[in-house]
């Protein structure tokens, strides 16, 4: 049998094959699995995909870089979980489109930041961290609040999104201007149905404190505020044998 | 071609192969490193069998030591929790008067609330408290919602106008300029009655003109006399605290706006003990009204989160 290699040592077309069929055992063997074993493939209750509203703020927060100094991942260890809450759950980024987890804390984790301040205090924060941070570094991003949020392309940007995996409807491209634009304006009720098709858990109000203008603060503040939030840690059980591992 | 021979200046056998009268030299693996390869291989072997290694069809090896990130934290948790138990279950069996009154409690319930404080409440209310524009001071006697202990207690765990059903902050101040509720000139003569209502200097015939713009706009809420309502969180107008400033500018901005405060509820983060000390802390920090000492009183029985 070992005589058999000096044809793949003169051929490099046989080289090549040789190659790629000893490299796909390893990604076969380690990456496969990983798209069909439950525990890694988990549903948790209550995740939904980005309304119009928080997917454009998303795609200011990766435009602006946020990752660079805030990771989105509370990894299973005591003192983040201390400090952060409910450490990540795979599941909470399945909709990430690229995922936000980061490496790299020069600021502090944002997994769970939804919910943990006001709306004005974003506002107060980006426009001029050190007016309620006193000893942050982070730079300002004034101009958010004076930029009109851009969101003729969010129909097509939510369908490119359906492409690579994420659920969204037909009524949700359909209406997905729409849906924006409600989201921003608490007098609006369910004008358009956005709480039908995004939950009744949707946070719909003026986000930047100027009902006046849909700025690119408008947008980002929606996303900052609904990080975290989707899963209800009341009733998700960390300690039930299947959840730990 | 492939003769394999002896090299005569290294006493080492070549590979048999030859390139343009090239021969290479088949030297033999460094023992050290042979050995080091087959204990790798070995260890893998003990990997596998201690911890989750292989990848089956419905699920994985979980290996014998039976490791898991989740399970980890899980056990780290629980001893926190378990370290914390005795001092917490004192927080929840005592009323906050009680804490209050029990000096070693009251230490303990500081320093459990000046961690969380730092943690959470500081980025907005500054670290020692003193807030900031458009954040409450918590180092006055000025309460928005009550400066008792039990009203602090609550507005932590409902917060203000939060999503939280039973949120304080029902009633919102309008942006009377913004929403065409007055005209900039009312807006302006209103503005000067409010500097006039904390005792400043301010243009008397704009006073005038204001009253009974006063008394129909604003006097439903803030009180004929400008003192507010700590039940609906109404400021008082009358005194020298000034949650979105004291200037001209400020006041008319606010009058115009109508900016409404916003305070998260913090029920789903800490545990009810957590709150409790928390308002322990907020309360010792700031000059509040003496409390009543009652009768001891169990609460909260039995109600402990696993975090806070």
């Amino acid at each position: 049998m070992w005589k058999h290699h000096a044809r793949f040592e003169r051929h490099s077309l046989w080289l090549i094959i040789g190659i790629i069929i000893t490299v796909s055992i390893g990604g076969l063997v380690e990456i496969s699995p990983l798209f069909y074993l439950e525990s890694t493939i988990e549903n948790v209750k209550g995740v939904r995909p980005y309304t119009p509203l928080e997917q454009a703020g998303r795609n200011i927060y990766v435009r602006e870089g946020c990752y660079v100094c805030h990771s989105q991942m509370i990894r299973p260890l005591r003192d983040e979980v201390e400090r952060y809450g409910h450490y990540s759950l795979a599941a909470e980024s399945m909709y990430d489109h690229p995922f936000q987890w980061g490496s790299k804390r020069t600021g502090p984790d944002l997994a769970r930041v939804g919910g943990k301040y006001s709306d004005s205090w974003h506002v107060d924060h980006l426009t001029n961290p050190r007016s309620v941070v006193p000893e942050s570094n982070m730079p300002p991003y004034a101009f958010l609040a004076k930029r009109e949020l851009d969101y003729r392309a969010i129909e097509k940007h939510l369908a490119s999104l359906r492409g690579v995996g994420v659920p969204y409807t037909d009524a949700q491209l359909k209406n997905a201007r729409e849906d924006l634009e409600t989201q921003v304006d608490a007098f609006a009720g369910e004008r358009s149905g956005l709480k039908t098709r995004y939950g009744a858990k949707v946070t719909q109000r003026d986000f930047d404190g100027n009902p006046e203008m849909l700025t690119e603060m408008d947008a980002l503040v929606a996303y900052l505020q609904v990080l975290g939030t989707m899963v209800d840690f009341k009733t998700y059980k960390a300690t039930d044998p299947e959840n730990l591992r | 071609m492939s003769e394999r021979e002896r090299d005569e200046h290294s006493g080492t056998e070549t590979t048999g192969h030859e390139w343009d009268g090239i021969k290479e030299l088949d030297t033999p693996l460094p023992r050290w490193w042979l050995w080091v390869f087959y204990g790798c291989i070995a260890w893998s072997v003990v990997y596998w069998i201690l911890m989750p290694a292989w990848p089956g069809i419905t699920s994985y090896t979980r290996g014998t030591l039976g490791l898991s990130d989740r399970s980890a934290v899980a056990a780290e948790l629980g001893a926190l929790a378990k370290q914390r138990h005795a001092g917490e279950a004192k927080l929840r069996n005592a009323s906050l008067q009680q804490i209050e009154a029990d000096p070693d409690l009251q230490s303990y319930a500081m320093q459990v609330g000046q961690s969380v404080f730092g943690d959470n409440c500081a980025t907005c209310h500054g670290a020692g408290g003193a807030g900031a524009k458009g954040y409450p001071n918590l180092r006055d006697d000025v309460w928005l919602w009550g400066g008792s202990l039990d009203d602090i207690r609550h507005t932590i765990a409902v917060g203000v106008r939060s999503g939280h059903p039973a949120a304080r902050g029902g009633t919102v101040m309008p942006a009377f300029g913004r929403d065409q509720m007055l005209d900039g000139r009312q807006v302006d003569d209103l503005t000067e009655y409010v500097v006039a209502l904390s005792r400043r200097k301010a243009d008397a015939a704009a006073v005038g003109r204001a009253r009974q713009t006063f008394a129909d706009q604003c006097a439903a809420c803030h009180g004929p006399a400008g003192t507010g309502d700590v039940a609906r969180g109404v400021p008082d107008l009358t005194d020298g605290e000034w949650l979105f400033g004291s200037t001209r500018a400020a006041i008319r901005d606010q009058i115009w706006n109508g900016r409404n405060g916003v305070m998260p509820t913090w029920e789903a983060r800490f545990s009810p003990e957590t709150i409790k000390a928390l308002a322990v802390y907020v309360h010792a920090n700031a000059g509040g009204a003496a409390e009543p000492i009652r009768p001891a009183q169990q609460e909260g029985a039995g109600t402990s989160a696993a975090g806070r």
